[in-house]
């Protein structure tokens, strides 16, 4: 017994100890990330997380950055913007992390910026709305395509293919609203009417009420979901029960295969427009971003066994970004870490071509979103 | 009718309804326990910053503050009055909301705009309790619910005034010329605030109309047969309780610097319920419990997401099997049988 023990005692000690031998004698650098683990925006936070544990294992493989390991601290807002503003102080007073990725939501990154900025630290933001990046903040940057790209390219999809009256169905989260804003000023812009306005509530189980106003409405031509996750889902499938024939669109915000598995058959013919990363495997092999997409799909799909999503890939450009830029700043200094992230030029990622300026802390533009549809049940170009 | 106030059943401490009224309660003995325990706190909310070694710890030191101030409140009414109110973070968020709006959209200073957020907030709680506080039991929690409700979802559809769902900015306090800044002054701030509620509730407990308050929790109507008039006093506490949260709103959005429709939801009603059952229903320091353990289990937890949520059920569960009138009394009421049992040992 006294021998089972004393193994038992070696096993363990062998355990604590073996890892630790080779560790590295330098300080890691600190990557701090509040992101929406559960609650209403989870399945876009789990693929974020998912990708920035691969982002650091492959860093880490790799040899670390500037030599020195990189370790993640991460934490869940439960999907409530309140709560993001606690962690983010957390991380940036306790932890002290050398720059802050995420807000999964628009409200969550807005919630950090005031502590954000009077740290000064560099944040890159993963959620959509453009109060993110207009006016120019200037410690936050962000990877994806903002809600007034993501409409422009809806409606000259809309005019390119001669509709002109459409109805539009938006969610009332902070998502649904602030991007509804911008599409009904693109809407006036590009000259599509919107002749029916509704909202629903991105929790509701039912939409059929909104939709039936719709499918009775005269002149329709098109219908323009603005949701994302779940309420998308009940939205495709409210759509498929009533027998609405009109072209339906959604946005960059269901370009997930979670939601081609969810909606099923219903989700078949919606057109989006999505980032490269979705149909990477179609693109010609001269495109410069095919091979990075086609490269992140296969390890992130090899190693969780579980479909990519843009929300994932948005992570892997933030990552990008800010490796880039310390790179090129050889420091985690946050000040030069920061301006070299807004100098970034010609760094291919997920969702384009990123060039950034002291104007411009988005630096993609429309050209790199595509219009997919659903095709047997999986994203394609769209014509 | 004598007063028990070792008596282990629940809602003993209202059921001599007689004997507080008449102002029979042992007044010098908690008049004693009354000093200890604040010099206690007051020593511990003067110590705490030497302990807390960034401004991280000092955020949730301010934020257990927040909530056991908020909880005090509801403890007027749930614990002491007994009147349930399921819509207590509406307040909250009227009161931060207020601020904000007056501050950000009409260039009010801080104070003028606590003080104006405070008195509207009064003045919706009056006429709220005026109608609904004729409920009782089930209908009451339904209505003040429903208000909690649409208070939060007003404040979300409001985008123009309020930033909809994602929120709004909020500047600093300022007074005199003085902005505070960073989680060091705040501390103070909210330390005194927490130690200024204790006193006033204390001392509200303790007047007439506290014991009034008490006896008709106990029974309406033979408090309104001993001649309190019951409608007036739970329209009071409510207004009071509703006041003293929405001024806490105000300061508390004045010190995020960022607020959004959540404060003033559904979740954050239940969690200042949660603090009031927990740490003990009618027991101030009760509410402070409750406050440290619901603000401290987030934190503690925030690498396990997900699982705070179901440590929060089941510590609410065991504390409704085990210990009924919450954790602060149960172990009070042990330990001082406890106590008196080795007395009587000690005189046999």
């Amino acid at each position: 017994m006294r021998f089972f023990k004393l193994m038992v005692g070696v096993v363990c000690a062998l355990a604590i100890g073996v890892p630790a031998l080779p560790a590295p004698a330098a300080d890691p650098v600190k990557v701090g990330a509040v992101l929406s683990l559960t609650g209403g925006a989870s399945s876009l936070g789990d693929p974020e997380l998912k990708t920035l544990e691969m982002m650091v294992d492959q860093t880490n493989k790799a040899g670390g950055l500037l030599g020195r390991p990189v370790e993640l601290v991460h934490y869940d807002d439960g999907s409530e913007p309140g709560k993001a503003n606690v962690l983010a102080k957390r991380l940036i007073e306790d932890d002290k992390v050398d720059m802050l990725i995420g807000g999964t939501t628009t409200g969550a990154s807005m919630a950090m910026y005031p502590l954000v900025e009077r740290a000064q630290v560099p944040f890159i933001s993963l959620a959509g709305a453009l109060v993110i990046v207009e006016p120019v903040k200037r410690w936050m940057f962000k990877p994806a395509h903002h809600d007034r790209m993501v409409g422009q390219r809806v409606m000259l999809d809309m005019k390119a293919r001669g509709y002109t009256s459409i109805a539009m169905l938006s969610d009332t989260s902070g998502f649904g609203q602030s991007a509804r804003k911008e599409m009904l000023n693109v809407a006036q812009k590009v000259g599509v009417t919107v002749a029916v306005d509704e909202t629903f509530n991105p929790k509701d189980t039912d939409v059929t009420t909104q939709l039936a106003k719709i499918k009775n409405a005269p002149g329709v031509q098109a219908l323009f979901v603005v949701t994302f996750g779940q309420g998308a889902v009940v939205v495709t499938k409210n759509i498929a029960q009533l027998g609405i024939e009109l072209p339906h669109y959604e946005t960059s915000g269901v370009a997930t295969r979670e939601y081609i598995r969810l909606a099923g058959p219903a989700a078949e013919g919606v057109r989006l427009p999505a980032p490269v990363l979705m149909v990477a495997a179609d693109l010609p092999d001269s495109d410069p971003l095919k091979k990075l997409s086609v490269d992140y799909v296969r390890e992130y799909e090899s190693r969780y066994k579980t479909d990519v999503s843009s929300f994932g890939a948005y992570a892997r450009d933030a990552w990008h970004i800010w490796v880039n830029a310390v790179t090129l700043a050889k420091s985690v200094d946050k000040a030069k870490v920061r301006d070299f992230i807004e100098n970034t030029t010609g760094l291919p990622g997920t969702s384009g071509m990123i060039n950034m300026s002291p104007q411009d802390h988005l630096g993609l533009d429309i050209s790199a979103l595509k219009i997919v549809t659903v095709r047997n049940g999986k994203f394609a170009i769209a014509d | 009718m004598t007063h028990h106030p070792d008596q282990s059943l629940p809602g003993s401490r209202q059921s001599s309804i007689l004997g507080s009224i008449l102002g029979r309660s042992d007044a010098r003995r908690t008049g004693a326990g009354r000093v200890v325990g604040l010099a206690a706190l007051a020593a511990v909310v003067a110590l705490l910053p030497l302990l807390l070694p960034n401004a991280f710890y000092f955020d949730v030191a301010i934020r257990i503050a927040i909530l056991a101030v908020n909880g005090i409140a509801l403890n007027l009414l749930m614990g002491y009055t007994g009147q349930i109110s399921l819509g207590h973070a509406g307040f909250f968020g009227l009161g931060a909301y207020g601020s904000a709006v007056l501050t950000t959209h009409f260039g009010w200073t801080p104070l003028p705009a606590l003080l104006a957020a405070a008195g509207l907030t009064a003045v919706i709680a009056w006429g709220v309790a005026r109608v609904i506080l004729r409920l009782r039991g089930h209908y009451l929690a339904m209505a003040t619910l429903g208000l909690g409700i649409i208070i939060s979802i007003v404040l979300g559809n409001e985008a123009a005034w309020t930033g909809g769902p994602d929120g709004m900015p909020v500047d600093g306090f300022s007074l005199f010329g003085l902005t505070l800044s960073g989680e060091r002054q705040w501390y103070w701030v909210f330390g005194g605030l927490l130690i200024g509620t204790v006193v006033l509730a204390q001392n509200l407990i303790d007047s007439p109309a506290g014991r009034a308050l008490q006896a008709l929790h106990g029974s309406e109507t033979a408090a309104s047969v001993a001649g309190i008039d019951v409608g007036r006093r739970k329209i009071a506490v409510f207004v009071l309780s509703a006041t003293v949260s929405a001024m806490l709103g105000s300061l508390s959005a004045h010190y995020s610097g960022y607020i959004n429709p959540g404060i003033a939801g559904f979740l954050q009603s239940v969690e200042l319920v949660i603090i009031v059952v927990l740490g003990g229903m009618a027991s101030i320091y009760g509410s402070i419990f409750g406050a440290v353990v619901m603000g401290l289990l987030p934190q503690i937890l925030a690498g396990y997401e997900g699982w705070d949520s179901v440590l929060f059920g089941v510590i609410l569960v065991v504390t409704m099997i085990f210990l009924p009138r919450g954790v602060v009394p149960s172990l009070a009421t042990r330990l001082r049988s406890a106590r008196l049992a080795g007395k009587g040992g000690a005189a046999c």
